[in-house]
C-alpha cells in the first residue's frame, strides 16, 4: 500500500527546503522527513505475481519444492565468468583441447570439470584475421551455464540495436579498437544456440601456467567486446 | 531432413507479420537479404508455436546465416568483409540466386 510520506503528495501544502544542514540528527518530523528512494519490494507486478504463482502452484501440486527451486538458484548463481576462463587457459596450452573444444563445446568442457547442461554452444575463435562479438537482438540469450549471468549492459537495448549496426563504435566504447583489416564478425544469438569468444592468447604469455593464464581471462573478453591482455 | 547445404545462398522472406500477436525470431533487419548458410544447427521445436503455450512439433531445420554487414546497411561503416551470422528457422528462407554479394 502507501508508502507514507512520499505519496502524500506535495499539494496538500508541504514544503521541502533541503538547504539546511543535514549533519544534524533530528526528531522523527513528518514534515521534515527526506525523501527516500522508492522500495522496490512494495509493488507486485504482473510478472512478478505470475511468477509467483506459478511457482507456488508448482508446489503445491508436488511438481517441485522449494528446496528444489532453492538448490536451482544456488546453481545458478554459482556460475561465473571463471568457469569460462578456465576453458579459455585450457584451450590456450592444449592445441587438442582447443580442436575439441570447437568441434563438440559439451565434451571438451566437461573434460574442465563444468557441465554446461541442455545449453547448445558454438565457440568462436577470434584469430588476427577475425574478431568475434555476441549479442542476443531479440532478448538477451546468454550462455549462462559456462559464463553465469549476463552484465546489465548485455541486456540493454542500446548495446543490443548498436552492435549490429555499428560494432566498430561500440568495441571502441569498450576501450577495443579493431584494426581495418580484420574482420569483425557479429554472432546474433536470436534462436537455440549460445555463443562464447574464444579470446586470442596476448603476447608476452609463454611462461605462464594455465592458473596464470586463467586469471587474464574476463568476462567481457569471452562475450567479444574487449580482447585479452597482458 | 534439411533443405538447405553449407554454402547454399538463402534470402530471408520479407514478411512483416504483427507482433504481437505472432512471437517471430527473424529480426527485421535480415528480412528481405540474401546471405550464405553458415551451418546447419540441428532441428529445434518451432519458437513461433511454443511462445502460444503448444507443443512446437515438429522440429525444423535451424540455420546459421551468415550476411555482409555493407548488404544490410547501406551506409556501414567498416570492412568490407565485417559479417553478422544469425540463426534462422528453414520456413523463414528460400533459395537465392548468385554466389556472392547481394541486390536487396
Amino acid at each position: 500500500m502507501s508508502t507514507g510520506h512520499d505519496d502524500q503528495g506535495h499539494d496538500h501544502g508541504h514544503h521541502h527546503h533541503h538547504d539546511h544542514d543535514h549533519d544534524h540528527l533530528h526528531p522523527y518530523d513528518p514534515e521534515h522527513h527526506h525523501p527516500h528512494r522508492a522500495d522496490q519490494d512494495d509493488s507486485m507486478t504482473y510478472y512478478r505475481l505470475m511468477e509467483e504463482a506459478v511457482r507456488e502452484l508448482m508446489i503445491d501440486k508436488g511438481l517441485v519444492t522449494a528446496d528444489d527451486i532453492r538448490a536451482e538458484v544456488e546453481a545458478m548463481d554459482a556460475r561465473t565468468p571463471a568457469n569460462g576462463a578456465l576453458v579459455v587457459a585450457r584451450a590456450w596450452t592444449d592445441a587438442d583441447f582447443k580442436t575439441r573444444l570447437i568441434a563438440s563445446p559439451k565434451e571438451a568442457i566437461a573434460e574442465v570439470g563444468h557441465d554446461i547442461g541442455p545449453m547448445k554452444l558454438i565457440v568462436l575463435e577470434n584469430t588476427p584475421e577475425v574478431h568475434n562479438v555476441v549479442v542476443c537482438t531479440l532478448c538477451s540469450c546468454y550462455p549462462r551455464w559456462i559464463l553465469g549471468i549476463p552484465p546489465d549492459w548485455y541486456k540493454s537495448r542500446s548495446y543490443r540495436s548498436r552492435v549490429v549496426r555499428e560494432p566498430r563504435a561500440v568495441l571502441r566504447e569498450f576501450g577495443t579498437e579493431i584494426a581495418d583489416n580484420r574482420e569483425v564478425r557479429v554472432h546474433d544469438s536470436t534462436a537455440d544456440m549460445r555463443y562464447m569468444v574464444l579470446p586470442m592468447r596476448p603476447e608476452g604469455t609463454d611462461s605462464m601456467s594455465e592458473e596464470e593464464l586463467a586469471a587474464l581471462v574476463h568476462r567481457d573478453s569471452m562475450i567479444g567486446v574487449t580482447e585479452v591482455s597482458v | 531432413m534439411a533443405r538447405f547445404a553449407v554454402g547454399d545462398r538463402v534470402r530471408v522472406h520479407k514478411q512483416f507479420p504483427p507482433t504481437p500477436p505472432s512471437h517471430i525470431r527473424t529480426p527485421y533487419y535480415v528480412r528481405g537479404h540474401a546471405g550464405i548458410v553458415e551451418r546447419i544447427c540441428g532441428a529445434f521445436r518451432n519458437p513461433e508455436e511454443l511462445a502460444f503455450g503448444r507443443d512446437g512439433a515438429p522440429e525444423i531445420p535451424l540455420y546459421r546465416v551468415r550476411f555482409r554487414q555493407k548488404d544490410l546497411w547501406s551506409d556501414y561503416e567498416g570492412h568490407e568483409d565485417d559479417k553478422i551470422d544469425i540463426e534462422i528457422f528453414e520456413f523463414w528462407l528460400d533459395r537465392a540466386e548468385g554466389s556472392e554479394g547481394e541486390t536487396a
